[in-house]
């Protein structure tokens, strides 16, 4: 049976097991690969999605609890890199391999569009699911700081 | 023989034209080690193609070295960049196909390691930006009817001294790639550089935000099936007999079957494959090493601690001088097995197909990867054509073969385009790992707290066993005692030997390989000598390394940044250390209280492309 939510803005059925993780169906099903797979059991981060706006691993998530829900993947914040976390993100040159970096940059802007002027304990909070093998840290706060100088 | 010398031997600067009245240039280079090779690619020396110049100004450069963190669509642009003055705006990149023409000149082979990349890259990319840069110059004074000499070179065109008229790169490159190619182009005085050494932003950066980059795991080809293979727990083990039958009822599995390294199931989609692979049961022979285990391997170790290795290096009399010392420090170290863990797990596509087979790969090293493919299909070298994608990692995992071969062993089976993946189980527990070693280290002072003598013997596997077994002589793998065999420091008895010791767990290169192990030990070791001589950290380390004016610079340049000999806040504490690892010399001053508090450190690159991403690199090499 098919399971319908909005992806990115737009309306999108699919029809696999209902236990499919989202993260697969994105991949797999419907090749938008800009949301990795690291581990397959929360630990890591890289598949980090939004669900209704909130940070979510994608690859625990079963598809049949995303119906009728909204889902933004990396491909959905912005057309063109012009997000601004994706600009911070540019300005500070954050990515080294850049693996984990859509799944950093989902939860960074699930953090600031609730707290727009985060302290170090709130990133590190909001950021420590997410791990980087090349040791971006240093820049991803950096990046993260200056948030407040964009307007939401 | 350095990239330098070996230019001289050089067949020098084959071009041709590609469509659209493109510039190519490049260099073939003889590798050092072809020998090394098992086989290298057989064929002409293909021209080597780095620069492509579109009539639109658009400069194409080709990116021979696997892009895994470390910048390299950035740093040898910049190199090519130096001397060719193009329109850094303008610039775009690709990755490399495999071909000899792309061998990395210190390997002999097309390869990313080792810390290579913008060493071997260095005269070769320099030298081609030089020479595309003065027959684009001599193709605008052909064209002004002037001296080449008259003429210079502005952001991607080409500029007459006199009159200021100006023509692009783009308009020239179809007249420029029809003359001689300049066999010594002159290069600029460093001191002139624009680009090198300079902190340039990475190109690479736009793609890695936006979830465009395309990772080998990120390949998607038509009709292309999922795999995931369920390999022996045990080192070595095979498949005895395997019941698929509960593993077919799983929605999307297309097909089970068994392969060199295990049952693989193949399905629509990744995660079907997966939950195909939990449903398999498998009887495993699990081989020769079902006895081994951490204690086994421990009780290894000890026995052959006490054996004679083969020896390493041996300065004096180490053994005298210890019998005469006045005060002896003995010390054992013992590091584990690692496992590389990329953040992109092992994954690899494959199609092959009647006329040829082609290799989607996050590969460090795409000659391996071409023979294995040759290897396994039955067609030439030249026939396996390798797409290398971006990598999540590499640390020297992915200079292995194991995932390439499943999925080139998979497609053949199933004649379809096949993508393996490995999940992060996998990853971690078939891994070629860092050789877990232990070392034996006894150290001697004389009545003046001054080492007289060092004297240690390495236990551990061997990497270069299977991975080079020509540079494996009696015994002695040097990739075991690098780290520790190149030592500066000023002992005049200084004895270190090596007991190979195969444990049935394999091993890998694993970043930085010996120094990473071998440069904690050393400098912990010399840090005990110095407390046992009752010296400061930093004194003992500088007298010892009088001798070694590089060493000592950056020593002496991390002392003073941490502010040596100050008073500290309470509740911190100050280290120091030094370590030379390929080329490249660092020392640490590290102010811990749990975590570091502050890392400052002195470095001395032989070569630098971008300081930028050099820095970055150190900054994660620094982080707890």
């Amino acid at each position: 049976m098919a399971i319908s939510f909005t992806l990115n803005g737009k309306s999108q059925s699919v029809d696999v097991s209902p236990d499919m993780p989202l993260l697969w169906v994105l991949r797999d099903t419907l090749n938008m690969t800009g949301t990795k797979f690291g581990c397959g059991m929360a630990l890591c981060g890289a598949c980090t999605v939004h669900i209704n706006g909130e940070a979510t691993r994608s690859c625990i998530t079963p598809i049949s609890s995303v119906a009728g829900k909204k889902v933004t993947t990396i491909e959905g914040l912005s057309a063109d890199g012009s997000h601004p976390v994706q600009q911070a993100w540019m300005e500070e040159d954050v990515p080294q391999c850049g693996y984990c970096q859509s799944g950093q940059i989902m939860s960074a802007v699930a953090l600031l569009s609730k707290k727009p002027n985060p302290t170090d304990a709130d990133i590190d909070d909001a950021m420590s699911g997410n791990i980087c093998r090349c040791g971006t840290y240093q820049r991803i706060r950096k990046a993260i700081h200056p948030w407040q100088l964009f307007p939401l | 023989m350095s990239p330098v010398a070996m230019l001289h031997r050089r067949d020098f600067l084959k071009k041709s034209a590609t469509g659209g009245g493109a510039l190519v240039i490049g260099f073939y280079l003889p590798g050092k080690f072809e020998a090394l090779a098992t086989s290298p690619p057989a064929g002409p020396a293909a021209l080597n193609a780095w620069v492509r110049i579109a009539p639109d100004n658009t400069v194409t450069l080709i990116i021979d070295k696997s892009e895994m963190g470390t910048g390299v669509t950035t740093s040898l642009p910049m190199l090519l960049a130096e001397e060719l003055e193009f329109d850094w705006k303008k610039v775009k990149f690709e990755f490399a196909p495999a071909a000899t023409q792309y061998f990395n000149p210190i390997f002999g082979l097309q390869g990313t390691g080792g810390s290579t990349s913008v060493r071997a890259s260095w005269e070769p990319l320099t030298k081609a930006g030089a020479a595309a840069r003065e027959m684009l110059v001599a193709a605008a004074a052909k064209k002004w009817y002037v001296e080449p000499s008259a003429c210079h070179v502005d952001n991607g065109a080409v500029v007459h001294n006199g009159s200021g008229k100006r023509l692009t790169y783009g308009a020239l490159a179809e007249e420029a790639a029809k003359l001689p190619v300049p066999a010594n182009p002159a290069l600029k005085d460093p001191k002139n550089y624009k680009y090198i050494g300079k902190p340039i932003k990475r190109l690479d950066t736009a793609v890695k935000i936006n979830g465009k980059a395309e990772f080998g795991i990120d390949v998607r080809l038509p009709k292309m099936q999922h795999a995931v293979v369920a390999r022996c727990p045990v080192f070595g083990g095979q498949v005895k007999s395997f019941d698929a039958t509960k593993a077919k009822a799983v929605r999307g599995v297309k097909q089970v079957l068994q392969i060199p390294s295990g049952v693989a199931v193949l399905a629509d989609n990744t995660w079907s494959a997966m939950e195909g692979r939990r449903a398999l049961q498998i009887e495993w022979d699990e081989g020769p090493n079902t006895a081994v285990s951490s204690d086994s391997i421990r009780k290894l170790y000890l026995e052959n601690a006490e054996k004679t290795g083969a020896i390493a290096r041996k300065d004096g009399d180490a053994e005298a001088a210890l019998a005469g010392a006045a005060k002896k420090v003995e010390a054992v170290y013992e590091v584990p097995f690692l496992a590389h863990a990329t953040m992109e797990p092992m994954n690899c596509a494959a199609d092959v197909r009647a006329d040829g087979c082609d290799i989607y790969a996050p590969t460090q090293f795409q000659t391996f990867n071409q023979n294995t493919g040759a290897k396994l299909t039955g067609f030439k070298p030249e026939q396996v054509r390798i797409h290398t994608t971006y990598l999540g990692g590499g640390f020297g995992r992915r200079a292995e073969q194991d995932f390439v071969a499943e999925a080139v062993e998979l497609s053949k089976a199933v004649n379809a385009p096949v993508q393996i993946t490995w999940s992060r189980e996998d990853d971690m527990q078939h891994d070629f790992y860092r050789p877990a070693t232990y070392t034996k280290l006894t150290g001697g002072l004389d009545a003046d707290g001054v080492p007289v003598a060092w004297k240690c013997r390495v236990v551990g596997p061997s990497i270069m066993s299977r991975f080079f077994p020509g540079s494996v002589k009696n015994g002695l793998d040097g990739s075991s005692v690098e780290g520790i065999v190149e030592s500066k420091y000023a002992i005049p008895n200084f004895f270190c030997d090596y007991v190979l010791t195969e444990t049935g767990v394999p091993v890998g290169f694993w970043r930085s390989v010996g120094n990473s192990q071998n440069g904690y030990i050393t400098e912990c070791f010399i840090e005990e000598l110095a407390r046992a001589a009752g010296k400061d950290s930093f004194e003992f380390r500088r007298r010892l390394l009088a001798n070694a004016p590089r060493h000592r610079g950056v020593l002496e340049l991390a002392a003073e940044k941490v502010g040596w000999g100050k008073p500290l806040p309470a509740g911190q504490t100050r280290g120091i250390a030094v370590r030379q690892s390929r080329h490249r010399r660092g020392a640490d001053g590290k102010r811990n209280c749990l975590r570091p508090h502050r890392c400052l450190e002195g470095t001395d690159h032989h070569r630098q492309g971008t300081r930028r991403t050099a820095q970055f690199q150190r900054l994660r090499n620094a982080a707890p």
